[in-house]
Protein backbone atom coordinates (compact mmCIF):
# COMPACT_ATOMS: atom_id res chain seq x y z
CA UNK A 1 0.00 0.00 0.00
CA UNK A 2 1.52 3.36 -0.93
CA UNK A 3 -1.29 5.47 -0.06
CA UNK A 4 -2.25 7.75 2.36
CA UNK A 5 -0.11 10.09 4.28
CA UNK A 6 2.00 8.97 7.18
CA UNK A 7 1.10 8.69 10.29
CA UNK A 8 1.93 11.50 12.62
CA UNK A 9 0.89 13.84 10.52
CA UNK A 10 -2.34 12.20 10.48
CA UNK A 11 -3.51 12.70 14.60
CA UNK A 12 -3.20 16.47 13.99
CA UNK A 13 -4.57 16.92 10.30
CA UNK A 14 -7.77 14.96 12.13
CA UNK A 15 -8.36 17.80 14.51
CA UNK A 16 -7.90 20.38 11.75
CA UNK A 17 -10.25 18.11 9.78
CA UNK A 18 -12.89 18.17 12.31
CA UNK A 19 -12.30 21.77 12.90
CA UNK A 20 -12.66 22.37 9.15
CA UNK A 21 -15.97 20.22 9.12
CA UNK A 22 -17.46 22.22 12.09
CA UNK A 23 -17.17 25.54 10.26
CA UNK A 24 -17.77 23.84 6.89
CA UNK A 25 -21.24 22.88 8.04
CA UNK A 26 -21.90 26.36 9.65
CA UNK A 27 -21.07 27.86 6.20
CA UNK A 28 -23.18 25.56 4.48
CA UNK A 29 -25.77 26.21 6.76
CA UNK A 30 -25.37 30.22 6.20
CA UNK A 31 -25.62 29.14 2.40
CA UNK A 32 -29.42 28.48 2.67
CA UNK A 33 -30.20 31.31 5.46
CA UNK A 34 -33.98 30.99 4.99
CA UNK A 35 -34.67 27.63 6.18
CA UNK A 36 -31.45 27.81 8.66
CA UNK A 37 -33.79 30.01 10.13
CA UNK A 38 -36.73 28.63 10.10
CA UNK A 39 -35.10 25.55 11.54
CA UNK A 40 -33.62 27.51 14.59
CA UNK A 41 -36.82 29.44 15.16
CA UNK A 42 -38.54 26.29 15.49
CA UNK A 43 -36.16 24.90 18.00
CA UNK A 44 -35.84 28.13 19.69
CA UNK A 45 -39.60 28.09 20.14
CA UNK A 46 -39.77 24.56 21.20
CA UNK A 47 -37.36 25.28 24.22
CA UNK A 48 -38.50 28.81 24.78
CA UNK A 49 -41.91 27.67 26.17
CA UNK A 50 -40.29 24.95 28.79
CA UNK A 51 -37.41 27.20 30.03
CA UNK A 52 -40.04 30.34 30.07
CA UNK A 53 -42.36 28.09 32.24
CA UNK A 54 -39.63 26.79 34.86
CA UNK A 55 -38.17 30.53 35.43
CA UNK A 56 -41.72 31.35 36.11
CA UNK A 57 -41.95 28.51 38.54
CA UNK A 58 -38.35 29.25 40.24
CA UNK A 59 -39.52 32.54 40.60
CA UNK A 60 -43.00 31.61 42.53
CA UNK A 61 -40.74 29.12 44.50
CA UNK A 62 -38.22 32.10 45.37
CA UNK A 63 -41.25 34.58 46.20
CA UNK A 64 -42.48 31.74 48.42
CA UNK A 65 -39.41 30.96 50.12
CA UNK A 66 -39.49 34.56 51.90
CA UNK A 67 -42.95 33.25 53.27
CA UNK A 68 -41.56 30.40 54.86
CA UNK A 69 -39.67 32.46 57.65
CA UNK A 70 -43.11 34.16 58.28
CA UNK A 71 -44.58 31.23 58.86
CA UNK A 72 -45.88 32.20 62.90
CA UNK A 73 -48.24 30.25 65.14
CA UNK A 74 -49.72 33.28 66.93
CA UNK A 75 -50.92 32.06 70.68
CA UNK A 76 -53.54 33.73 72.21
CA UNK A 77 -53.73 33.26 75.97
CA UNK A 78 -56.48 33.08 78.60
CA UNK A 79 -57.86 36.64 79.39
CA UNK A 80 -56.79 35.72 82.72
CA UNK A 81 -53.82 34.85 82.36
CA UNK A 82 -51.16 37.83 84.00
CA UNK A 83 -47.89 38.88 82.24
CA UNK A 84 -45.65 37.05 84.68
CA UNK A 85 -47.16 34.06 83.78
CA UNK A 86 -47.08 34.29 80.14
CA UNK A 87 -43.32 34.94 80.56
CA UNK A 88 -42.53 32.03 82.38
CA UNK A 89 -44.31 30.32 79.53
CA UNK A 90 -42.38 32.28 77.00
CA UNK A 91 -39.30 31.02 78.69
CA UNK A 92 -40.46 27.86 78.58
CA UNK A 93 -40.78 27.40 75.02
CA UNK A 94 -37.66 29.10 74.40
CA UNK A 95 -36.16 25.81 75.39
CA UNK A 96 -38.52 24.08 72.60
CA UNK A 97 -36.35 22.22 70.69
CA UNK A 98 -38.58 23.00 67.56
CA UNK A 99 -39.16 26.36 68.47
CA UNK A 100 -37.12 29.41 66.89
CA UNK A 101 -37.54 32.33 69.06
CA UNK A 102 -41.13 33.48 70.67
CA UNK A 103 -42.34 37.01 71.28
CA UNK A 104 -44.43 38.29 73.54
CA UNK A 105 -47.54 41.18 73.02
CA UNK A 106 -48.59 42.36 75.67
CA UNK A 107 -52.33 43.65 75.98
CA UNK A 108 -51.25 47.68 75.56
CA UNK A 109 -49.11 46.32 72.66
CA UNK A 110 -51.73 44.70 71.40
CA UNK A 111 -54.25 47.17 71.78
CA UNK A 112 -51.82 49.95 70.00
CA UNK A 113 -51.03 47.59 67.15
CA UNK A 114 -55.00 47.17 66.69
CA UNK A 115 -55.67 51.05 66.96
CA UNK A 116 -53.07 52.07 64.25
CA UNK A 117 -54.05 49.06 61.50
CA UNK A 118 -57.81 48.91 61.61
CA UNK A 119 -58.97 52.40 62.31
CA UNK A 120 -61.23 52.24 64.91
CA UNK A 121 -58.62 54.27 66.81
CA UNK A 122 -61.43 56.74 68.08
CA UNK A 123 -64.04 54.13 68.76
CA UNK A 124 -61.65 52.07 71.00
CA UNK A 125 -61.16 55.13 73.77
CA UNK A 126 -64.66 54.32 74.87
CA UNK A 127 -63.71 50.61 76.10
CA UNK A 128 -63.82 51.25 79.72
CA UNK A 129 -60.89 47.91 79.64
CA UNK A 130 -58.49 46.00 77.30
CA UNK A 131 -60.40 43.02 75.81
CA UNK A 132 -57.78 41.81 74.46
CA UNK A 133 -55.88 38.82 75.73
CA UNK A 134 -52.09 38.45 76.18
CA UNK A 135 -50.25 36.91 72.67
CA UNK A 136 -47.48 35.14 71.92
CA UNK A 137 -45.84 35.08 68.47
CA UNK A 138 -44.07 31.12 67.69
CA UNK A 139 -41.32 31.06 65.26
CA UNK A 140 -41.40 27.53 64.65
CA UNK A 141 -38.14 25.73 62.94
CA UNK A 142 -39.02 25.22 60.00
CA UNK A 143 -38.21 21.63 58.18
CA UNK A 144 -39.69 21.73 54.55
CA UNK A 145 -38.85 18.09 54.48
CA UNK A 146 -41.61 17.27 57.27
CA UNK A 147 -44.38 19.69 57.06
CA UNK A 148 -46.69 17.44 59.32
CA UNK A 149 -43.79 18.50 61.80
CA UNK A 150 -45.54 21.98 62.43
CA UNK A 151 -48.93 20.39 62.66
CA UNK A 152 -47.59 18.63 65.19
CA UNK A 153 -46.34 21.46 67.16
CA UNK A 154 -49.56 23.57 66.57
CA UNK A 155 -51.47 20.78 68.65
CA UNK A 156 -48.99 20.20 71.44
CA UNK A 157 -49.04 24.63 71.96
CA UNK A 158 -53.06 24.70 72.05
CA UNK A 159 -53.05 21.64 74.40
CA UNK A 160 -51.24 24.40 77.07
CA UNK A 161 -53.59 25.13 80.04
CA UNK A 162 -52.60 29.15 79.41
CA UNK A 163 -53.64 28.99 75.69
CA UNK A 164 -56.95 29.59 74.54
CA UNK A 165 -56.53 29.60 70.86
CA UNK A 166 -53.23 28.51 68.75
CA UNK A 167 -53.33 29.72 64.99
CA UNK A 168 -51.43 28.79 62.29
CA UNK A 169 -52.20 31.20 59.44
CA UNK A 170 -49.76 30.20 56.52
CA UNK A 171 -52.33 26.94 55.80
CA UNK A 172 -52.05 28.25 51.93
CA UNK A 173 -48.64 28.35 52.12
CA UNK A 174 -48.45 24.39 51.81
CA UNK A 175 -51.11 24.62 49.83
CA UNK A 176 -49.05 26.16 47.31
CA UNK A 177 -46.07 24.00 47.71
CA UNK A 178 -48.53 20.98 46.33
CA UNK A 179 -49.12 23.21 43.29
CA UNK A 180 -45.61 24.31 42.90
CA UNK A 181 -44.67 20.30 43.15
CA UNK A 182 -47.90 19.53 40.34
CA UNK A 183 -46.54 22.93 38.44
CA UNK A 184 -42.67 21.04 38.38
CA UNK A 185 -43.94 17.78 37.02
CA UNK A 186 -46.11 19.33 34.12
CA UNK A 187 -42.92 21.33 33.38
CA UNK A 188 -41.12 18.23 33.21
CA UNK A 189 -43.57 16.73 30.98
CA UNK A 190 -44.13 19.35 28.73
CA UNK A 191 -40.41 20.04 28.40
CA UNK A 192 -39.77 16.03 27.61
CA UNK A 193 -42.71 16.48 24.89
CA UNK A 194 -41.01 19.35 23.13
CA UNK A 195 -37.76 18.03 23.85
CA UNK A 196 -38.96 15.14 21.49
CA UNK A 197 -40.32 17.75 19.25
CA UNK A 198 -36.42 19.22 18.68
CA UNK A 199 -35.11 15.65 18.35
CA UNK A 200 -38.00 15.04 15.43
CA UNK A 201 -37.34 18.52 13.71
CA UNK A 202 -33.66 18.08 13.63
CA UNK A 203 -33.94 14.65 12.61
CA UNK A 204 -36.62 15.57 9.61
CA UNK A 205 -33.79 18.46 8.56
CA UNK A 206 -31.24 16.22 8.10
CA UNK A 207 -32.87 13.64 6.53
CA UNK A 208 -34.00 16.16 3.84
CA UNK A 209 -30.37 17.52 3.73
CA UNK A 210 -28.97 13.56 3.33
CA UNK A 211 -31.16 13.30 -0.03
CA UNK A 212 -30.42 16.35 -1.24
CA UNK A 213 -26.89 15.29 -0.55
CA UNK A 214 -27.09 12.12 -2.25
CA UNK A 215 -25.16 12.18 -5.22
CA UNK A 216 -22.01 14.00 -2.84
CA UNK A 217 -22.48 10.83 -0.28
CA UNK A 218 -22.52 8.15 -3.15
CA UNK A 219 -19.48 9.82 -4.42
CA UNK A 220 -17.53 9.68 -1.42
CA UNK A 221 -18.65 6.28 -0.89
CA UNK A 222 -16.98 5.50 -3.78
CA UNK A 223 -13.50 6.97 -3.10
CA UNK A 224 -13.17 5.11 0.44
CA UNK A 225 -14.49 7.81 2.67
CA UNK A 226 -15.61 5.91 6.27
CA UNK A 227 -18.95 6.18 7.35
CA UNK A 228 -17.50 8.48 10.02
CA UNK A 229 -15.89 10.90 7.50
CA UNK A 230 -19.70 10.77 5.70
CA UNK A 231 -21.77 11.18 9.17
CA UNK A 232 -19.37 13.95 10.63
CA UNK A 233 -20.90 16.92 8.64
CA UNK A 234 -24.58 15.80 9.28
CA UNK A 235 -23.70 15.80 12.93
CA UNK A 236 -21.99 19.45 12.77
CA UNK A 237 -25.17 20.36 11.49
CA UNK A 238 -27.41 18.96 13.93
CA UNK A 239 -24.88 19.88 16.68
CA UNK A 240 -25.42 23.97 14.87
CA UNK A 241 -28.70 23.76 14.74
CA UNK A 242 -29.59 22.80 18.36
CA UNK A 243 -26.73 25.43 19.50
CA UNK A 244 -28.20 28.26 17.40
CA UNK A 245 -31.77 27.27 18.26
CA UNK A 246 -30.95 27.07 22.21
CA UNK A 247 -29.39 30.67 22.07
CA UNK A 248 -32.43 32.15 20.30
CA UNK A 249 -34.30 30.24 22.83
CA UNK A 250 -32.35 32.00 25.79
CA UNK A 251 -32.89 35.30 23.77
CA UNK A 252 -36.38 34.68 23.63
CA UNK A 253 -36.95 34.16 27.46
CA UNK A 254 -34.38 36.83 28.61
CA UNK A 255 -36.19 39.14 26.60
CA UNK A 256 -39.80 37.97 27.28
CA UNK A 257 -38.51 38.53 30.85
CA UNK A 258 -37.47 41.77 30.10
CA UNK A 259 -40.74 42.94 29.12
CA UNK A 260 -42.29 41.06 32.11
CA UNK A 261 -40.13 42.94 34.74
CA UNK A 262 -41.23 46.23 35.10
CA UNK A 263 -44.98 45.40 35.67
CA UNK A 264 -44.19 43.02 38.14
CA UNK A 265 -42.26 45.18 39.70
CA UNK A 266 -45.47 47.71 40.17
CA UNK A 267 -47.70 44.58 41.15
CA UNK A 268 -44.75 43.59 44.22
CA UNK A 269 -44.81 47.41 45.02
CA UNK A 270 -48.48 47.25 45.05
CA UNK A 271 -47.89 44.36 47.64
CA UNK A 272 -45.23 46.38 49.44
CA UNK A 273 -42.91 44.00 47.96
CA UNK A 274 -39.62 44.43 46.64
CA UNK A 275 -39.89 41.25 44.75
CA UNK A 276 -38.34 41.25 41.24
CA UNK A 277 -37.85 38.50 38.87
CA UNK A 278 -34.75 36.81 38.38
CA UNK A 279 -33.15 35.22 34.89
CA UNK A 280 -31.85 32.68 33.72
CA UNK A 281 -28.66 31.94 36.18
CA UNK A 282 -25.38 30.91 34.41
CA UNK A 283 -26.21 27.70 35.30
CA UNK A 284 -29.60 27.36 33.82
CA UNK A 285 -28.46 28.99 30.87
CA UNK A 286 -25.56 26.51 30.43
CA UNK A 287 -27.93 23.60 30.66
CA UNK A 288 -30.07 25.35 28.27
CA UNK A 289 -27.64 25.36 25.58
CA UNK A 290 -26.41 21.77 26.13
CA UNK A 291 -29.26 20.24 26.88
CA UNK A 292 -30.58 22.05 23.29
CA UNK A 293 -27.34 20.96 21.40
CA UNK A 294 -27.58 17.28 22.95
CA UNK A 295 -30.60 17.44 21.27
CA UNK A 296 -29.14 18.47 18.26
CA UNK A 297 -26.84 15.87 17.78
CA UNK A 298 -29.16 13.09 18.98
CA UNK A 299 -31.57 13.90 16.26
CA UNK A 300 -28.73 14.29 13.38
CA UNK A 301 -27.28 10.80 14.61
CA UNK A 302 -30.23 9.45 15.09
CA UNK A 303 -31.54 10.60 11.19
CA UNK A 304 -28.21 9.59 9.47
CA UNK A 305 -28.32 6.58 11.32
CA UNK A 306 -31.90 5.19 9.46
CA UNK A 307 -30.79 6.74 6.67
CA UNK A 308 -26.77 6.76 5.67
CA UNK A 309 -26.68 2.84 4.97
CA UNK A 310 -29.71 3.24 2.48
CA UNK A 311 -26.78 5.69 0.03
CA UNK A 312 -24.52 2.96 -1.65
CA UNK A 313 -23.41 3.63 -5.19
CA UNK A 314 -24.60 1.30 -7.63
CA UNK B 1 -2.37 -7.08 -8.40
CA UNK B 2 -6.00 -8.49 -9.43
CA UNK B 3 -6.94 -12.30 -9.41
CA UNK B 4 -10.14 -13.72 -9.70
CA UNK B 5 -10.66 -17.33 -8.66
CA UNK B 6 -13.93 -18.85 -10.05
CA UNK B 7 -16.01 -16.03 -9.63
CA UNK B 8 -20.22 -16.06 -9.80
CA UNK B 9 -22.19 -13.46 -9.14
CA UNK B 10 -26.20 -14.45 -9.13
CA UNK B 11 -28.04 -10.96 -8.96
CA UNK B 12 -31.40 -11.76 -6.86
CA UNK B 13 -33.91 -12.55 -9.02
CA UNK B 14 -31.60 -15.14 -10.43
CA UNK B 15 -29.94 -13.56 -13.14
CA UNK B 16 -26.38 -15.02 -13.67
CA UNK B 17 -24.02 -11.35 -14.53
CA UNK B 18 -20.72 -13.23 -13.96
CA UNK B 19 -20.34 -17.06 -14.59
CA UNK B 20 -16.68 -18.86 -12.99
CA UNK B 21 -14.58 -16.46 -13.81
CA UNK B 22 -10.79 -16.62 -13.26
CA UNK B 23 -8.30 -14.37 -14.50
CA UNK B 24 -5.31 -12.08 -12.99
CA UNK B 25 -4.13 -9.21 -13.79
CA UNK B 26 -0.43 -8.86 -12.86
CA UNK B 27 1.07 -5.40 -10.72
CA UNK B 28 1.73 -2.70 -13.61
CA UNK B 29 0.15 -3.95 -15.95
CA UNK B 30 -2.56 -2.53 -18.47
CA UNK B 31 -5.68 -4.69 -19.66
CA UNK B 32 -8.97 -3.97 -21.28
CA UNK B 33 -11.77 -5.69 -20.98
CA UNK B 34 -14.09 -6.00 -23.83
CA UNK B 35 -17.79 -7.48 -24.69
CA UNK B 36 -20.76 -6.46 -25.28
CA UNK B 37 -23.24 -4.60 -23.41
CA UNK B 38 -24.59 -7.12 -20.29
CA UNK B 39 -21.91 -9.37 -20.83
CA UNK B 40 -20.66 -8.38 -17.05
CA UNK B 41 -18.18 -5.82 -17.92
CA UNK B 42 -19.59 -3.54 -15.21
CA UNK B 43 -20.10 -6.32 -13.02
CA UNK B 44 -16.70 -7.51 -12.79
CA UNK B 45 -15.47 -3.86 -11.74
CA UNK B 46 -18.20 -3.16 -9.01
CA UNK B 47 -17.05 -6.88 -7.33
CA UNK B 48 -13.45 -5.75 -7.58
CA UNK B 49 -14.35 -2.00 -5.70
CA UNK B 50 -16.45 -3.66 -3.32
CA UNK B 51 -19.67 -1.70 -4.80
CA UNK B 52 -21.17 -5.62 -5.08
CA UNK B 53 -19.73 -8.93 -3.46
CA UNK B 54 -19.81 -12.49 -5.27
CA UNK B 55 -22.31 -14.97 -5.10
CA UNK B 56 -19.10 -17.47 -5.66
CA UNK B 57 -15.23 -17.57 -5.85
CA UNK B 58 -12.66 -15.50 -4.52
CA UNK B 59 -11.21 -12.27 -5.34
CA UNK B 60 -7.93 -11.66 -4.20
CA UNK B 61 -6.71 -7.84 -4.56
CA UNK B 62 -3.21 -6.73 -4.09
CA UNK B 63 -3.16 -9.66 -1.52
CA UNK B 64 -5.75 -8.97 0.02
CA UNK B 65 -8.56 -11.27 0.03
CA UNK B 66 -11.81 -9.09 -0.95
CA UNK B 67 -14.04 -12.02 1.28
CA UNK B 68 -12.83 -11.63 4.39
CA UNK B 69 -12.99 -7.13 3.84
CA UNK B 70 -15.39 -6.35 6.36
CA UNK B 71 -17.86 -3.55 5.29
CA UNK B 72 -16.09 -1.54 8.01
CA UNK B 73 -13.02 -1.83 6.04
CA UNK B 74 -14.21 -1.07 2.13
CA UNK B 75 -13.52 2.47 2.00
CA UNK B 76 -9.71 1.58 3.02
CA UNK B 77 -9.80 -0.99 0.14
CA UNK B 78 -11.26 1.82 -2.32
CA UNK B 79 -8.34 4.03 -1.32
CA UNK B 80 -6.14 2.37 -3.04
CA UNK B 81 -8.29 2.38 -6.14
CA UNK B 82 -8.65 4.79 -8.39
CA UNK B 83 -12.47 4.47 -9.98
CA UNK B 84 -13.44 6.26 -13.13
CA UNK B 85 -16.84 6.18 -14.56
CA UNK B 86 -18.66 7.05 -17.87
CA UNK B 87 -21.20 9.38 -17.00
CA UNK B 88 -18.01 11.26 -14.32
CA UNK B 89 -19.90 11.04 -11.14
CA UNK B 90 -18.68 15.04 -10.39
CA UNK B 91 -20.49 16.87 -8.49
CA UNK B 92 -21.62 19.79 -9.92
CA UNK B 93 -22.06 22.39 -6.57
CA UNK B 94 -18.06 22.41 -6.32
CA UNK B 95 -15.01 24.06 -8.55
CA UNK B 96 -13.12 21.40 -10.80
CA UNK B 97 -10.05 22.07 -8.22
CA UNK B 98 -12.49 20.68 -4.97
CA UNK B 99 -13.73 17.77 -6.93
CA UNK B 100 -10.17 16.74 -7.25
CA UNK B 101 -9.11 17.16 -3.90
CA UNK B 102 -12.15 14.90 -2.42
CA UNK B 103 -10.18 11.95 -2.17
CA UNK B 104 -7.23 13.63 -0.29
CA UNK B 105 -9.08 15.64 2.31
CA UNK B 106 -10.85 11.85 3.16
CA UNK B 107 -7.40 10.23 3.78
CA UNK B 108 -7.03 13.20 6.34
CA UNK B 109 -3.75 15.33 4.27
CA UNK B 110 -2.68 18.48 5.31
CA UNK B 111 -3.47 21.61 3.64
CA UNK B 112 -0.43 22.10 1.90
CA UNK B 113 0.05 19.00 0.82
CA UNK B 114 -3.80 18.91 -0.80
CA UNK B 115 -2.96 21.97 -3.08
CA UNK B 116 0.25 20.21 -4.14
CA UNK B 117 -1.31 17.37 -5.23
CA UNK B 118 -4.15 18.30 -6.81
CA UNK B 119 -2.68 20.58 -8.93
CA UNK B 120 -0.16 18.02 -10.02
CA UNK B 121 -3.16 15.79 -11.23
CA UNK B 122 -5.02 18.55 -12.43
CA UNK B 123 -1.68 19.20 -14.50
CA UNK B 124 -1.31 15.58 -15.66
CA UNK B 125 -4.74 15.40 -17.40
CA UNK B 126 -3.76 19.26 -18.92
CA UNK B 127 -6.69 21.30 -16.86
CA UNK B 128 -4.21 23.08 -14.33
CA UNK B 129 -6.18 26.47 -15.75
CA UNK B 130 -9.48 25.55 -14.71
CA UNK B 131 -8.93 25.04 -11.62
CA UNK B 132 -11.52 27.51 -10.48
CA UNK B 133 -14.08 26.37 -13.17
CA UNK B 134 -17.41 25.09 -12.30
CA UNK B 135 -17.75 21.08 -13.56
CA UNK B 136 -21.03 21.77 -15.29
CA UNK B 137 -19.03 24.48 -17.97
CA UNK B 138 -16.72 22.01 -19.12
CA UNK B 139 -17.18 19.82 -22.33
CA UNK B 140 -17.59 16.37 -21.96
CA UNK B 141 -13.92 15.33 -22.19
CA UNK B 142 -12.92 17.75 -19.90
CA UNK B 143 -15.07 16.59 -17.36
CA UNK B 144 -13.51 12.91 -18.32
CA UNK B 145 -10.57 14.18 -17.53
CA UNK B 146 -11.59 16.13 -14.08
CA UNK B 147 -13.00 12.51 -13.30
CA UNK B 148 -9.27 10.68 -13.56
CA UNK B 149 -7.47 13.39 -12.01
CA UNK B 150 -9.78 12.28 -9.44
CA UNK B 151 -9.26 8.85 -9.65
CA UNK B 152 -5.45 9.31 -9.57
CA UNK B 153 -4.92 12.43 -7.18
CA UNK B 154 -4.00 9.84 -4.49
CA UNK B 155 -1.80 7.65 -6.82
CA UNK B 156 -3.78 4.60 -6.26
CA UNK B 157 -1.85 1.45 -7.12
CA UNK B 158 -4.77 0.55 -9.34
CA UNK B 159 -7.09 2.57 -11.91
CA UNK B 160 -10.39 1.15 -13.09
CA UNK B 161 -12.66 3.03 -15.49
CA UNK B 162 -15.92 1.89 -16.48
CA UNK B 163 -16.22 3.31 -20.34
CA UNK B 164 -14.41 5.93 -19.86
CA UNK B 165 -14.56 7.03 -23.07
CA UNK B 166 -18.29 5.99 -23.68
CA UNK B 167 -19.67 9.50 -25.14
CA UNK B 168 -16.64 10.72 -26.33
CA UNK B 169 -15.88 11.04 -29.96
CA UNK B 170 -13.06 9.05 -31.56
CA UNK B 171 -10.06 11.81 -30.91
CA UNK B 172 -10.70 12.51 -27.85
CA UNK B 173 -11.17 9.13 -26.59
CA UNK B 174 -7.76 7.96 -28.12
CA UNK B 175 -6.23 11.25 -25.86
CA UNK B 176 -8.13 9.43 -22.51
CA UNK B 177 -6.63 6.60 -23.52
CA UNK B 178 -3.04 7.49 -23.88
CA UNK B 179 -3.67 9.21 -20.46
CA UNK B 180 -4.11 6.02 -19.06
CA UNK B 181 -0.93 4.74 -20.99
CA UNK B 182 0.77 7.22 -19.24
CA UNK B 183 -0.19 5.94 -15.95
CA UNK B 184 0.55 2.37 -16.42
CA UNK B 185 3.92 3.76 -17.81
CA UNK B 186 4.83 5.05 -14.03
CA UNK B 187 3.45 1.73 -12.31
CA UNK B 188 -0.45 1.55 -12.03
CA UNK B 189 -2.09 -1.12 -12.89
CA UNK B 190 -5.15 -0.50 -15.33
CA UNK B 191 -8.21 -2.37 -16.21
CA UNK B 192 -10.13 -0.26 -18.16
CA UNK B 193 -13.71 -1.80 -19.18
CA UNK B 194 -14.72 -0.90 -23.06
CA UNK B 195 -16.84 -1.85 -26.16
CA UNK B 196 -14.42 -0.04 -28.44
CA UNK B 197 -12.68 -2.56 -30.35
CA UNK B 198 -11.15 -0.74 -32.40
CA UNK B 199 -9.91 1.69 -30.23
CA UNK B 200 -8.30 -1.35 -28.14
CA UNK B 201 -6.93 -2.81 -30.98
CA UNK B 202 -5.33 0.86 -31.94
CA UNK B 203 -3.75 1.03 -28.16
CA UNK B 204 -2.21 -2.59 -28.82
CA UNK B 205 -3.09 -3.89 -25.37
CA UNK B 206 -4.36 -6.91 -24.28
CA UNK B 207 -7.85 -7.75 -23.39
CA UNK B 208 -10.47 -10.03 -21.31
CA UNK B 209 -13.58 -10.44 -23.30
CA UNK B 210 -16.94 -11.53 -21.78
CA UNK B 211 -19.66 -12.50 -23.36
CA UNK B 212 -22.80 -13.59 -21.26
CA UNK B 213 -20.82 -13.61 -17.79
CA UNK B 214 -17.96 -16.06 -18.78
CA UNK B 215 -14.59 -15.31 -20.16
CA UNK B 216 -13.76 -16.14 -23.88
CA UNK B 217 -11.17 -15.13 -24.54
CA UNK B 218 -8.06 -14.27 -22.25
CA UNK B 219 -4.97 -11.76 -22.97
CA UNK B 220 -3.96 -10.91 -20.21
CA UNK B 221 -3.37 -13.38 -17.00
CA UNK B 222 0.13 -14.70 -17.13
CA UNK B 223 0.21 -18.46 -18.43
CA UNK B 224 -3.18 -18.09 -19.72
CA UNK B 225 -5.73 -20.57 -18.80
CA UNK B 226 -8.66 -19.63 -20.47
CA UNK B 227 -11.28 -21.66 -17.84
CA UNK B 228 -14.26 -20.53 -18.47
CA UNK B 229 -13.95 -20.34 -22.53
CA UNK B 230 -14.18 -24.70 -22.66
Amino acid sequence: MRTGPKHNTLISAYFIHHARVLLGSLGHLTRHPMSTMMTMAVIAIALTLPSGLYLALNNISGLSEGWDSSTKISLFLHASVDERKAQTLLNRLQLHNEIDHVSLITKEQGLDQFKQLSGFGSALQFLESNPLPIVLVVQPIIDTKRPDRIDQLLKELESDKLVELAQLDMQWVKRLYALLEIAHRVIWAIGGLLGLAVLLIVGNTIRLDIQNRRSEIEVSKLIGASNAFIRRPFLYTGFWYGFSGGLLAWLLTTSSLYLLAEPVEKLALLYHSDFQLSGLSAGDTANLIMISCGLGLLGSWLAVGRHLDEIEPS
Amino acid sequence: MIHFDNVSKRYPGGYEALNQVSFRLPRGKMGYLTGHSGAGKSTLLKLIALIERPSRGQIILDGVNLSHISNRQVPYVRRNIGIIFQNHHLLYDRPVFDNVAMPLVIQGYRHREIQSRTRAALDQVGLLKKEKSDPITLSGGEQQRVGIARAIVHKPALLLADEPTGNLDPELSLEIMELFARFNQVGTSVLIASHDLDLIQHMGAQALSLKDGRVVHDEISPHVTTAGAA
